[in-house]
C-alpha cells in the first residue's frame, strides 16, 4: 500500500493517514447524517409525545383488524428485508457481485411492498375522513397530523431507500459501487427500519383500542 | 475494474487513488468562481454573502433606532418603498416589528452562522489539517447554493404584498403559525420565513457533515487531534454541535409550515380568537415551539460563538508571542460548553408559562456553562499575561473579543436566575445582554479573522492604520450602544415597543436618542472596514507566505494558496500549533510543518 503511494506520486487525499476509526468518509457521513436524522425523528417523536400527554381525550381508533395486523406484516417485511440487506452487503463484501445484485432488488422489492401496504392503509384512512387536520373518531384533530407527519417522513425515508437501494444495485452490477458503497446504503436501509421499531408501537400499538 | 468479479483490495485502493489525482483545478468561469467545488472559493462565497446580509442587517437597525430616537421625525424616502405601513416616512409599529425580525433573522442565521463558521471554516479547516479540499466537495458546494437560495428566499419577504413578517426572529407560536389574521406579513411573509430557514438548516447541516468528516478523515501525516489548531477544534466542536441543533430546526420549520399550510394544528391551541376570527385549529400547543426552537436557539449561540473562541485562541498567541496557557483545558472547555449548550433551553422560556419547577432546572446548567465559559477567558488573559504584544489590528480585536464577551457575560448571571429574570427578560436589559456577548463578540472575532487571514485568502496585505482606526472607533462604539440598554432595562424599558411616547416611557427617549446616535456613528465606521477591505484586494501591499510569523499550515503554504493547498508537497506536521517564545530556524517559533533539522518539506 505504501509502494502504490510512492509510485502514484503526489496523489491528492493519499497523504492522509488512516483514519484513526478504520472506516472510510463515506461512510462516516453516512453514520453523521444517521445522528442527524435520529434527532430529527426523535424532535417529532417528542413532539407527538408532548401533544399526546397534553390532549386528555387523545383517541385509540385502531383497531386489531385490519389496522395492527396490516401493521405487524409492515413491520414483519422491513424486518425481513434488513436481513437480506445484510446478505447482500455479505455478499458484495466477499465479491460474489451477481448475488449481491440479487438481494440488493429482494431488499429494495421488499422496500416497495412496505410502502405499498403503507399507502393501502392511508388511502383507506382519508377514505373514512381522516386527513391532517380531521379526525372522524372525536377528539383532538392532532391525532392525523401527528399520524400522517410522523408516517409520512417515514415512507419518504423508505421512498429515499428503495431509490437508493435500486440505484445501487444497477450500479454495483456495472462495477460503478463497491462493496463500501453497498454497506452504507445498508447503514441507512438498517436506520429506516429501527425508526420504524419506534413508529409501530409509538403510533400504532398505544393508539390501538 | 468493471469486468474483474472480486477486485482485490490494492486494485481498490489504486483506483481510487487514480481518481483522486484528477482533482485539477477546474476550467471556465462558472466552474471556477461559480459552481466551485474549490472549499477555499465556497468559503470566499460564504464570507461574500455575509458581508451582503451584514450591509442589509445593519441598515434595517439603523431604520429602527432612528425610529425609536425620533419617533416622529419622517426618514426620508422611507414612503416611497414602503408606502403603506411608512406613509409619510413615520414607520407604523408593524413596520418596525418586520424590520426587528427581518433584523435577527438575517444577523443570526446568515451572519454570525455563516461568516465564522462556513466562510472562515470553508477555507482553513482542510488547510489547517494539511488536507486538500473537504471530504464532500459537491456537499460543500449544495450547502452554499442551499443557504444562498435561503437567503434569497428570506429577502423575498421584502416584496411580498404584505410586508416581512413581523413574529421576530423567533417566530413565536401561535402568532407565527395561524396565518395573515395574526397582523401583516404573517401571511405569506411568514411562509416564506419558515421555508428559508429549513433550507438554512439543510445547508448547514451539509456544511456540518463535511466540517466532521474532514477533520478525522483528512488530517494528515503527524497531524493527531492533539495538535491540530484551536481554530480547528473550534470548527469541529461547532459542527457537532450543528448536526444535532439544526436537524431539530428542520422538522420544527416543518411542522410550522403544514400548521401555516397544511390545516394542522400542532401549535395552535383551540378557541384562539385573533383579529375578531375564532381560528380553526384546536389541540396544539405553543410551548412545543418555544421546546424546539430552543433546544435549536441555545445551542445556536454557541455556533455563532464558538468560531470566536477558535479565531481569538488561535490569533491571539501568534501576536503575543506565548503559547496559549493550559491548550488542553481550553479545548476541554470549548466541548463542555458545547455539551452543555443542550441543557439549557429552558432558560429562554422562564416568562413562558411552563412548570416552575423547570425554570430551576434549567438555571443550574446554565449556571454551570459559565465555568468553562470563565475558564477560557482566564485562559486568554494568562496567556497576555506578561507578553510583549504586537499591537497589530487582528491582535486588538481579539483583545476587543474579550472585553465584550465578559461585559456580555456578566449580565449573563444576573438572566440565569429565573427570580432575576423574571423582571429583566422583558426589558432591554437582554436586548444589551445577546447583542454583546454573541453579536458583537461574534462580529469582533469574525473581524478578527478577517484581519489575520486577508493576506492568505487575497495574497494582499490589509492596511493597518485604517484597521486600527476601525477597532478603536468600532470598540468605543459597541459601548455606547449597547452599555446604556443595560441601564434602560433594569429603569423596566421593554424591548420590541416601537417607540416610547407614552408619559411614562417618555424619560428614556434621551437615552435613546444617544444610542441612536451611537448606533449611526459605529454604522458609519464600518465604511473604514469596507473601504479597507475592498480597497486591499486589488491595491494592497502583496503578502509574503507568512506575514504573521504564525506556525499553523495555512502558513506554510503560498498567499492565496494554490488550487490543491499545498502544490505537490506533503505537508508533514511535526508538533503542536503553538510553539512560540521558543528556538526556531527562522524566529523565536517552529512551524508545524518544518523538521527539526533540514528544510520544508523533508521526509519525516
Amino acid at each position: 500500500m505504501h509502494d502504490s503511494e510512492m509510485t502514484l506520486g503526489p496523489g491528492a487525499l493519499s497523504r492522509a493517514e488512516e483514519s484513526p476509526y478504520g472506516i472510510k468518509s463515506r461512510k462516516m457521513a453516512m453514520w453523521l447524517f444517521i445522528i442527524a436524522d435520529a434527532a430529527t425523528f426523535g424532535s417529532i417523536l417528542f413532539g407527538y409525545g408532548y401533544l399526546r400527554l397534553g390532549s386528555p381525550d387523545w383517541p385509540r381508533p385502531f383497531a386489531f383488524f385490519p389496522t395492527i395486523l396490516n401493521a405487524a406484516v409492515m413491520t414483519f417485511i422491513l424486518l425481513s428485508s434488513s436481513l437480506t440487506m445484510l446478505a447482500a452487503a455479505d455478499a458484495a463484501q466477499a465479491g460474489r457481485r451477481s448475488q449481491a445484485v440479487r438481494w440488493l432488488a429482494v431488499t429494495a422489492l421488499l422496500g416497495v411492498a412496505f410502502a405499498g401496504l403503507h399507502l393501502r392503509e392511508w388511502f383507506t384512512m382519508f377514505g373514512e375522513g381522516w386527513s391532517l387536520s380531521h379526525n372522524p373518531a372525536g377528539g383532538p384533530v392532532l391525532f392525523g397530523a401527528s399520524f400522517f407527519s410522523i408516517t409520512g417522513l417515514h415512507l419518504l425515508h423508505v421512498t429515499a431507500g428503495v431509490v437508493a437501494l435500486t440505484v445501487m444495485a444497477l450500479g454495483h452490477q456495472r462495477g460503478r459501487f463497491d462493496a463500501v458503497h453497498v454497506e452504507t446504503t445498508g447503514l441507512y436501509w438498517h436506520f429506516v427500519d429501527l425508526v420504524w421499531m419506534f413508529v409501530f408501537p409509538l403510533l400504532y400499538l398505544m393508539n390501538a383500542h | 475494474m468493471a469486468d474483474s468479479a472480486s477486485p482485490s483490495p490494492v486494485h481498490r485502493d489504486t483506483t481510487e487513488k487514480l481518481a483522486q489525482l484528477k482533482h485539477l483545478p477546474p476550467e471556465g468561469f462558472l466552474r471556477t468562481h461559480v459552481f466551485s467545488l474549490d472549499h477555499k472559493v465556497i468559503g470566499k462565497q460564504y464570507l461574500d454573502m455575509a458581508l451582503v446580509a451584514v450591509i442589509v442587517g445593519m441598515v434595517l437597525s439603523w431604520l429602527m433606532r432612528f425610529h425609536l430616537g425620533f419617533p416622529e421625525t419622517p426618514v426620508p424616502g422611507l414612503g416611497t418603498i414602503a408606502p403603506s405601513s411608512g406613509a409619510g416616512g413615520v414607520m407604523t409599529p408593524e413596520l418596525y416589528l418586520s424590520l426587528m425580525t427581518m433584523h435577527g433573522t438575517i444577523m443570526v442565521f446568515f451572519v454570525l452562522t455563516t461568516a465564522p463558521f462556513a466562510g472562515f471554516g470553508n477555507f482553513f479547516l482542510p488547510i489547517q489539517v494539511g488536507a486538500e479540499d473537504m471530504a464532500f466537495p459537491r456537499f460543500n458546494m449544495m450547502s452554499f447554493w442551499v443557504t444562498f437560495v435561503g437567503f434569497l428566499v428570506l429577502l423575498a419577504a421584502f416584496l411580498v404584498p404584505e410586508g416581512a413578517p413581523i413574529s421576530g426572529w423567533t417566530a413565536y407560536a401561535p402568532l407565527s403559525a395561524v396565518g395573515k389574521d395574526a397582523g401583516p406579513g404573517l401571511g405569506l411573509g411568514q411562509t416564506l420565513w419558515a421555508v428559508s430557514i429549513a433550507l438554512f438548516c439543510v445547508g448547514q447541516l451539509l456544511g456540518s457533515l463535511n466540517f466532521i468528516t474532514t477533520t478525522l478523515d483528512l488530517r494528515t501525516k503527524g497531524m493527531s487531534l492533539a495538535r491540530m489548531p484551536f481554530s480547528t477544534w473550534a470548527w469541529f466542536i461547532t459542527s457537532i454541535i450543528g448536526l444535532i441543533a439544526f436537524s431539530v430546526l428542520l422538522p420544527a420549520c416543518v411542522l410550522l409550515f403544514l400548521d401555516r399550510v397544511g390545516g394542522t394544528s400542532f401549535f395552535i391551541p383551540a378557541g384562539l380568537v385573533i383579529s375578531d376570527r375564532l381560528q380553526p385549529h384546536s389541540g396544539g400547543s405553543p410551548l412545543l415551539w418555544q421546546h424546539l426552537f430552543w433546544f435549536f436557539g441555545h445551542p445556536e449561540v454557541y455556533i455563532a460563538i464558538l468560531p470566536g473562541f477558535g479565531i481569538v485562541s488561535h490569533v491571539l498567541p501568534a501576536f503575543a508571542r506565548k503559547p496559549v496557557l493550559g491548550p488542553r483545558l481550553l479545548i476541554g472547555c470549548m466541548a463542555a460548553i458545547g455539551f452543555l449548550s443542550y441543557t439549557v433551553w429552558g432558560h429562554h422560556m422562564f416568562l413562558s408559562g411552563m412548570n416552575p419547577f423547570s425554570a430551576t432546572l434549567f438555571s443550574v446548567p446554565t449556571l454551570v456553562i459559565t465555568i468553562p465559559a470563565t475558564i477560557v477567558v482566564l485562559l486568554w488573559i494568562g496567556t497576555l499575561y506578561g507578553a510583549r504584544l504586537r499591537f497589530t489590528t487582528a491582535a486588538l480585536f481579539c483583545i476587543g473579543f474579550i472585553s465584550v464577551f465578559v461585559s456580555g457575560g456578566i449580565s449573563g448571571f444576573f438572566l440565569a436566575q429565573p427570580s432575576i429574570d423574571t423582571y429583566l427578560h422583558g426589558t432591554y436589559f437582554v436586548v444589551g445582554h445577546f447583542h454583546f456577548v454573541m453579536g458583537v463578540a461574534a462580529m469582533f472575532g469574525i473581524f478578527a479573522g478577517t484581519y489575520f487571514w486577508f493576506p492568505k485568502m487575497y495574497g494582499r496585505m490589509m492596511n493597518e492604520t485604517l484597521g486600527k482606526w476601525h477597532f478603536v472607533l468600532t470598540f468605543i462604539g459597541v459601548y455606547c450602544i449597547f452599555m446604556p440598554m443595560h441601564y434602560l432595562g433594569l429603569a423596566g424599558n421593554v424591548r420590541r415597543y416601537s417607540a416610547f411616547t407614552d408619559e411614562y416611557m417618555k424619560g428614556s427617549l434621551p437615552l435613546h436618542r444617544f444610542i441612536t446616535y451611537a448606533a449611526l456613528v459605529t454604522g458609519a465606521v464600518q465604511i473604514l472596514f469596507f473601504i479597507n477591505l475592498f480597497w486591499s484586494r486589488f491595491r494592497g501591499a502583496v503578502a509574503p507566505e507568512n506575514p504573521w510569523e504564525a506556525t499553523t499550515l495555512e502558513w506554510s503554504t503560498s498567499s492565496p494558496p494554490p488550487f490543491d493547498n499545498f502544490g505537490t508537497w506533503h505537508p508533514v506536521v511535526y508538533r503542536g500549533p503553538d510553539e512560540y517564545g521558543v528556538e526556531g530556524p527562522s524566529g523565536d517559533f517552529r512551524m508545524q510543518a518544518v523538521p527539526d533539522r533540514g528544510g520544508k518539506g523533508a521526509p519525516a
